[in-house]
């Protein structure tokens, strides 16, 4: 598969815009006109080809722009990568799966050769070309999971199973939807779904994290979760707040198409084999309302949904400052026509 | 759930009930990497009817050209070691489920105190293996019936030199548990593996020392027992079946064609856990899963190991 990299930026003058083709394959998470939490979780098999789940990590048009962007927001805040000294083996661990997958996936771009330990790695479209040690840090450039968290998009946070229960030991976090790496490294999986609205009530949270715990090696989940982002900023952390936070206040149903774009993780989770961890993905996928309504269905969809989302979610997800201006726009799309259970674009 | 199509590459005795399989590929592709503890369920076709059973893994985990697995012939066997000692030969062919890990060590403790009786040396051999990698602090005390049941203790012996410990029952040695523990520094964590008899010993002496209870880790798999038939109703699947006396209700599920979520089947787990809707008696639990208070409930069973003491069952599945 040939991939043409953008050049393009998640931040200042904010030009990422996504292709004809990216709007197309867009992860919409909304098949129902209502939306509510639930656990949505399917096993990470190989989706048709061309979507975002053909692969086990997607590399899209973005990858390079998107590399480039955590590396920016690394060099400003180096704690936006933490690693706890018990996660040396999942960090092998990591570098494994992501280094395997993207060879195998991705072969015009990715190419790793072992022999032996002695392991070979070119990232091409990165410029990277690297021989070290399969198990021995000392002969990378810097410690395996962040080498690799740097050039796979999206964000990573390796938790480690122990006492029943889930802990952030590991993270590597710079296109986060406003939580913070340095709150919830070393917390437990109820520590940081403690904020969460609505979910104790309905025992979800307790329900997930039992079928997490049985995940086995070879059979990975993935579960799409959403918010939304003004403009095309990876970077939504609350340590950057004072670059973000103020532009949610300068929505209008003029420019709301332009500025208004919907955030969707694809969040994946894998068993990990040598260290039993596991690892988390985050995916951000992010598009704006004007590209979406090239699909009316997913015009009207959205309408909808934002319209009927519980109050808690609102303010949960940050939407309250905009959702009228939001709303306003969206309405010139939706023609309160029936829509069919389904989140396809046509 | 991924299975593994494997070829028994050699058979060893090692004692006179214990024998050792080498599993490789069958088309020769290197095996999932594990950690150090895991196990996996091997599928056994007899008699027309699929039996699984839990091995844990013995080899070395950075090892990924074959897995090692032992079996103890018991003397009460409901089919599964039997098979696994008379009908399974060099280059018979087995299904096994990707390796799973219920019996992890705490990467996080000051030092590790492993303690096995019998076949329950198993998932101390791999973790042994991530514990001298990672240049652990550990110790492993390892109880048998005699000198001839002690399986794998000469390779243990050289491997762990000093680190290991060994009892023989024959000759009248025996862990004293009370003194062993009360000698560990603060931040030891202690896994047993062995009969029920001395998994509850060293639990409940740990406890009594005021042992933090995450740092007491055990590993049981039980064998589904006999007993008596009964009707069960799977009441998303609207099916009416008998599970037999021989049969777990697990394998009765799977036998009427329904699919049933499992990775232990040893009741060790939990993931096959069903609602139970009704029920005109009591349900026998023979799980390690389940609280007191869920057992006493009724409202929910482990149909790996568990069973009815009643006619009639019904459950959500």
């Amino acid at each position: 598969m040939s991939l043409a990299f953008k050049k393009e930026t998640f931040r200042d003058d904010y030009t990422y815009r996504n292709s004809v083709e990216a709007i197309k394959r867009f992860p919409f998470p909304f098949p129902e006109d209502q939306y509510m939490y639930s656990v949505n979780m399917e096993p990470h098999t190989k989706g048709p080809v061309g979507a975002v789940t053909e692969f086990e990590f997607d590399v899209d048009e973005h990858y390079v722009a998107e590399c480039e962007d955590k590396k920016i927001t690394l060099a400003q805040d180096p704690g936006r990568y933490a690693a706890l000294p018990h996660m040396m083996d999942a960090q092998w661990d990591f570098l494994e799966l992501t280094m395997e997958s993207l060879a195998r996936d991705y072969p015009e771009q990715f190419l790793l050769t072992k022999d032996g330990n002695r392991w070979t790695w070119e990232n091409r479209p990165l410029n990277i070309k690297t021989s070290f040690v399969f198990g021995d840090a000392k002969t990378l450039e810097m410690e395996p999971f962040e080498f690799m968290g740097r050039q796979v998009q999206g964000d990573f946070v390796l938790l480690d199973q122990r006492e029943g229960t889930l802990f952030a030991d590991a993270g590597i976090v710079t296109s986060q939807a406003d939580w913070s790496l340095a709150f919830n490294a070393g917390m437990s999986w109820n520590e940081w779904h403690g904020p969460v609205p609505q979910v104790t009530k309905l025992g979800v949270m307790d329900r997930a994290l039992k079928y997490l715990l049985s995940l086995q090696l070879g059979s990975p989940v993935r579960r799409l979760n959403w918010t939304m982002t003004i403009n095309p900023r990876l970077d939504t952390s609350p340590e950057n707040y004072p670059h973000w936070g103020g532009d949610r206040n300068l929505v209008t149903a003029e420019n709301a198409g332009q500025k208004v774009h919907l955030r969707v993780e694809l969040q994946t989770l894998f068993r990990l084999p040598r260290s039993n961890a596991m690892m988390f993905s985050i995916r951000c996928y992010l598009i704006s309302m004007e590209e979406l309504a090239t699909f009316p269905r997913w015009a009207k969809r959205m309408h909808r949904v934002l319209k009927g989302l519980h109050p808690d979610l609102v303010e949960y997800k940050g939407i309250t400052k905009y959702r009228e201006a939001t709303l306003k726009w969206l309405s010139k799309h939706d023609d309160g026509a029936e829509l069919g259970i389904g989140t396809q674009p046509e | 759930m991924s299975q593994l199509n494997l070829t028994v590459a050699a058979i060893e005795q090692v004692t006179p009930l214990v024998k050792h399989f080498t599993l490789m590929s069958a088309d020769g592709s290197s095996l999932p990497a594990f950690s150090g503890g895991s196990h996996v369920v091997v599928a056994m076709n007899i008699d027309g009817r699929t039996h699984r059973n839990p091995y844990s893994l013995m080899g070395s985990p950075a090892n990924t050209s074959a897995y090692h697995i032992s079996v103890r012939l018991q003397e009460h066997s409901r089919g599964g070691s039997q098979f696994m000692h008379e009908q399974v030969k060099v280059g018979s062919a087995l299904q096994v489920t990707y390796p799973v890990n219920l019996f992890s060590l705490a990467k996080r403790a000051h030092k590790h105190l492993l303690i096995a009786g019998g076949i329950g040396i198993t998932p101390f051999m791999s973790q042994i293996e991530d514990l001298r990698r990672l240049g652990s602090n550990f110790e492993l005390h390892y109880g048998y019936r005699s000198p001839e049941h002690a399986a794998f203790a000469d390779s243990l012996k050289q491997r762990c030199g000093d680190l290991a410990h060994f009892y023989a029952d024959s000759a009248g040695q025996r862990m004293n548990l009370q003194t062993l523990f009360s000698q560990q520094p603060l931040g030891t964590h202690v896994y047993v593996c062995g009969p029920n008899a001395m998994v509850v010993a060293v639990i409940e002496t740990a406890r009594a020392l005021g042992w933090p209870e995450n740092h007491i880790h055990s590993e049981q798999f039980t064998a589904p027992s006999a007993g008596q038939p009964f009707n069960l109703r799977l009441a998303a699947s609207n099916m009416e079946i008998v599970v037999p006396a021989d049969m777990s209700m697990l394998e009765a599920i799977e036998a009427a064609g329904v699919d049933a979520p499992y990775l232990c089947r040893g009741g060790a787990c939990g993931r096959c856990e069903l609602e139970v809707i009704s029920a005109d008696g009591s349900l026998a639990h023979h799980d390690h899963y389940l609280t007191e208070a869920e057992k006493a409930s009724g409202k929910k069973i482990l149909p790996c190991v568990s069973r009815a003491n009643c006619s009639h069952v019904e459950v959500n599945i």
